[in-house]
């Protein structure tokens, strides 16, 4: 019961073609991992799918319905949410704002009654704030609630861009990179955080470098590479693929890691 | 750090504190006169800081707006018999719709070009006042009626430093709602990052456009009230310099602090006035000022002051 | 015919101008990312700063030299005082930056010298040229000329000198062209320096023409900057088409549709280049990074 599909989405930046008939499918509860060696087009289709980008050819489709093209916030009306791989959280703003941010579908949003701050408001943005302390106590960021999100560490910055994701309660959720920057802990405590999102039943699509952590918490794997798709299936049958050895350490490494 | 309500609450009582008692050290009507400026610039330099320090968008031809505030008031009586009061309300009407008419197109560009767009939309503003010289009185401007309310007229620059005043608490409540509400929220979010604003489900156009017509209405609220209290308007009200020193006053004070705004007004109006022997350096001083500032105090006067004086309660 | 030919000619004497400041815009932009909203002050020193050293008793020729000369240090003090200090700002900080230097350089101007119009002679007389049915000044030619002569030595120093090349590098990536050893601080000087010698240049040779003031440097500013959005920001031979072309668009603005409005039409321009063609006639567009 697939929840978001991507069918043979395609971009070209001036000559260069960076993803070149790339599909897949996800479930809700599952989580999909998009590996590749760097420049392979990951971020690239990420931005197309969460509708950063205009991709050339190719459908987006989320529970069914063609959403290609829409923008970000029309994406999100329909239930999706990112992270981003080099990080957009509200500097500005306190690490609880940041997350009132990502309520602002739930929230009621009326120019003249936010003006003139009326009664209905206030009791609102208390509620928001409520429901952000609580994302932020499942990222283990609580104690930063009123903290300038600029001035937290990078690792606690990805946390908040995922509270942040999470605060509108999407159904499905696109991680770009969430371990990148993370020591061995603070990876673990991704890790434990995807799981709990996807046994929620949110579909998680993840970008990732950390082979540990793809492996181990991937339900199924795609393997970029220029952009070209080149193995698709269950982690155990990724791992062995010669094509992606190949992909990654070269045909050289590859007979290496073969003979391993 | 003091909590988020009280401080709004903090800053109006304050605010009402000084208006209630600058008077009290005024020696002439002069005082008054140069207080209302201060508090009319002020609310217009609140408004455009909403678009500015909040939403992150830069206007620099928001004069234009001031000024179709203030030939409103000047034009509607004289020419077509309505009430000053009822010409203020139009004027207001006239600038937010226009300013949503061409914010739409104009709020897509960004960063300089947004700039020149803002400024050429300004400077075509104040350029079909000047040369519509039978409505408004061409290049030496146009004399205004007092302003008439409930049988009372208006006048006086006593009477106009409360009134301004006024309106200015006014403007400076709706400015402090702002803040923490999905709205300002939105309009801040969208200045730190456009595209996770997007993917948290602002629709930025439509934010964008809220900021500009806000500030264009303040911005024209100012202007009429400028020139119902001088009794006269002319086009530099519109140009492209007034915009320069509108733009000034909120960054010199803080970009995204409303009491940055008012001090910025407050600096940039009775700068001058102090130094009237140099009346001829006015335009020196005006450019050397936001070079200066814009170097040294990059950040404006309130939120530099506020760091410095946090450093000292920490040491 | 004969209407036509005076306005394509007049149209293209002042393009010329905004051509020159287009140019003087791009060049800065080019090496610093800086919108500098005082080159139309260049303009105004070039001529200012001539009538008044003739009038000391100066000779001509020395006069314009010596103005281009307080042009240029002008500018190099305007990058070295108000830019350089500033260079890790935004945008928009370092335009309103600009745009104080301009205030002030004419507020100074309004001082030094005073608030009246000038004149310089021509060149080569005011006997006026009979082309085409049209009366053309000989200045317009000079006019003319010295923009061709000035973007050509522009486009040889660019394309064919390594300071040149050194002064596009810093333009296309400054972080790499200082690690390649390009001295990036001598070629935002020299892009300081030569867009004011290039703004008093058009300042001196415009003057016969259109007499000068201390406060023309505004609207030359803006309106050299449309050229520029016209010709495409950073595109130095758009930013010469689009000053001839704002030039022409101006002249028969003025004379076939509406004379009082003859400023409004650079405006005009630049709202609709901004709103249908950000990149302009001749420029790339970009994509942003997420």
């Amino acid at each position: 019961m697939t929840i978001l599909a991507a069918k043979d989405i395609g971009i070209s930046f001036g000559g260069v073609k960076a993803i070149d008939g790339v599909s897949f499918a996800v479930s809700p509860g599952q989580i999909l991992s998009i590996i590749g060696p760097n420049g392979a087009g990951k971020t690239t289709l990420f931005n197309i799918v969460s509708g950063v980008y205009e991709r050339d050819q190719g459908q987006v489709e989320l529970s069914g319905e063609d959403v290609t093209g829409l923008t970000p916030d029309k994406l999100a009306t329909r239930g999706m949410s990112r992270t981003f791989q080099n990080l957009q959280i509200f500097q500005r703003m306190t690490a609880a704002e940041n997350v009132m941010v990502g309520r602002h579908l739930r929230e009621r949003c009326n120019l003249l009654a936010d003006l003139f701050r009326l009664p209905s408001v206030t009791r609102q943005n208390a509620q928001t704030r409520d429901a952000a302390l609580t994302f932020l106590n499942d990222v283990g960021l609580r104690t930063s609630a009123d903290v300038a999100a600029g001035s937290l560490s990078y690792g606690a910055c990805k946390r908040l861009e995922i509270a942040r994701a999470l605060a509108s309660e999407p159904r499905v959720l696109l991680l770009d990179e969430p371990a990148a920057g993370c020591n061995a802990v603070e990876t673990e405590e991704i890790e434990e955080l995807i799981r709990r999102v996807a046994a929620k039943g949110i579909a998680v699509v993840l970008v990732e470098h950390d082979m540990k952590l793809v492996m181990k918490i991937s339900d199924h794997i795609l393997v970029l590479n220029r952009g070209k798709p080149i193995a698709d299936g269950k982690p155990h049958e990724v791992r062995d693929n010669p094509a992606v050895l190949e992909a990654y350490l070269g045909k050289h490494g590859a007979r290496e890691a073969a003979r391993a | 750090m003091l909590q988020k309500i009280g401080h709004r609450y903090l800053i109006l009582i304050v605010l009402a504190v000084i208006v209630a008692v600058l008077p009290l050290i005024f020696p002439s009507s002069y005082y008054f006169r140069v207080a209302s400026l201060v508090w009319v610039s002020a609310l217009a330099a609140i408004g455009l800081n909403v678009l500015m320090g909040s939403a992150g968008q830069v206007s620099l031809g928001h004069a234009g707006f001031f000024g179709i505030g203030a030939y409103a008031v000047a034009i509607g009586p004289a020419h077509f018999g309505i009430p000053p009061w009822a010409a203020l309300l139009l004027g207001c009407f006239i600038s937010s719709v226009l300013a949503y008419l061409v914010g739409r197109p104009i709020l897509k560009l960004k960063g300089h070009y947004l700039a020149i767009a803002t400024l050429g939309l300004g400077v075509l503003v104040a350029l079909v006042i000047t040369t519509e010289s039978r409505w408004t009185g061409g290049p030496d401007g146009m004399p205004v009626a007092k302003l008439v309310l409930f049988g009372w007229r208006v006048s006086g620059s006593d009477t106009w430093y409360w009134v301004s005043g006024g309106l200015l608490i006014i403007g400076t409540w709706i400015a402090l709602n702002l803040n923490d509400t999905p709205t300002g929220r939105a309009f801040r979010a969208l200045h730190d990052s456009e595209v996770a604003a997007r993917v948290a489900g602002i629709d930025v156009a439509r934010f964008k456009l809220q900021a500009f017509v806000i500030a264009a209405a303040y911005a024209s609220v100012a202007g009429s009230v400028l020139a119902l209290m001088n009794g006269f308007i002319n086009p530099d009200q519109a140009g492209f310099l007034h915009s320069v020193e509108m733009v000034t006053m909120v960054v010199l004070g803080g970009l995204g602090s409303v009491v940055g705004s008012i001090v910025g007004a407050a600096v940039l109006i009775t700068l001058p006035q102090v130094l009237t022997v140099f009346q001829e350096y006015e335009h020196l001083l005006l450019g050397f000022i936001i070079i200066v500032s814009m170097i040294f105090m990059r950040d404006g006067i309130v939120p530099t002051l506020s760091r410095v004086l946090a450093k000292r309660t920490k040491a | 015919m004969p209407e036509f030919v005076q306005f394509l000619i007049s149209g293209l004497t002042v393009g010329a101008v905004y051509a020159l400041v287009a140019l003087g815009f791009t060049l800065v932009y080019n090496a610093s990312d800086v919108v500098n909203f005082a080159q139309g002050e260049f303009v105004m020193l070039g001529g200012m700063v001539t009538v008044f050293a003739t009038a000391a008793g100066v000779p001509l020729p020395l006069a314009a030299v010596l103005a281009v000369c307080v042009s240029v240090i002008v500018g190099l003090l305007l990058y070295w005082l108000a830019i350089e200090p500033a260079r890790d700002a935004s945008p928009v900080t370092l335009i309103i930056i600009t745009i104080g230097a301009s205030i002030l350089l004419r507020g100074a101007a309004q001082i030094l010298f005073d608030k009246q119009f000038h004149k310089l002679p021509s060149i080569s007389g005011d006997t006026p040229i009979h082309l085409l049915g049209a009366t053309v000044q000989p200045q317009s030619f000079w006019v003319l000329g010295g923009t061709a002569v000035i973007v050509l030595l522009l486009y040889v120093f660019l394309e064919r000198t390594v300071l040149g090349k050194a002064v596009l590098a810093t333009a296309a990536n400054r972080l790499a062209a200082r690690l390649v050893g390009i001295n990036t601080a001598t070629v935002m000087a020299l892009a300081f320096g030569g867009s004011a010698a290039i703004g008093a240049i058009a300042g001196i040779l415009i003057t016969p023409i259109t007499l000068t003031s201390y406060d023309v440097g505004t609207m030359l500013a803006l309106k050299g900057f449309a050229a520029a959005m016209l010709g495409g920001m950073g595109n130095p031979l758009g930013a010469v088409a689009g000053g001839l072309l704002l030039g022409l668009l101006e002249a028969f603005g003025v004379g076939y549709i509406s004379s009082t409005y003859k400023d409004a039409f650079a405006f005009i321009v630049i709202l609709l280049v901004l709103f249908a063609m950000p990149q302009g006639l001749f420029g790339r567009r970009t994509v942003e990074r997420v």
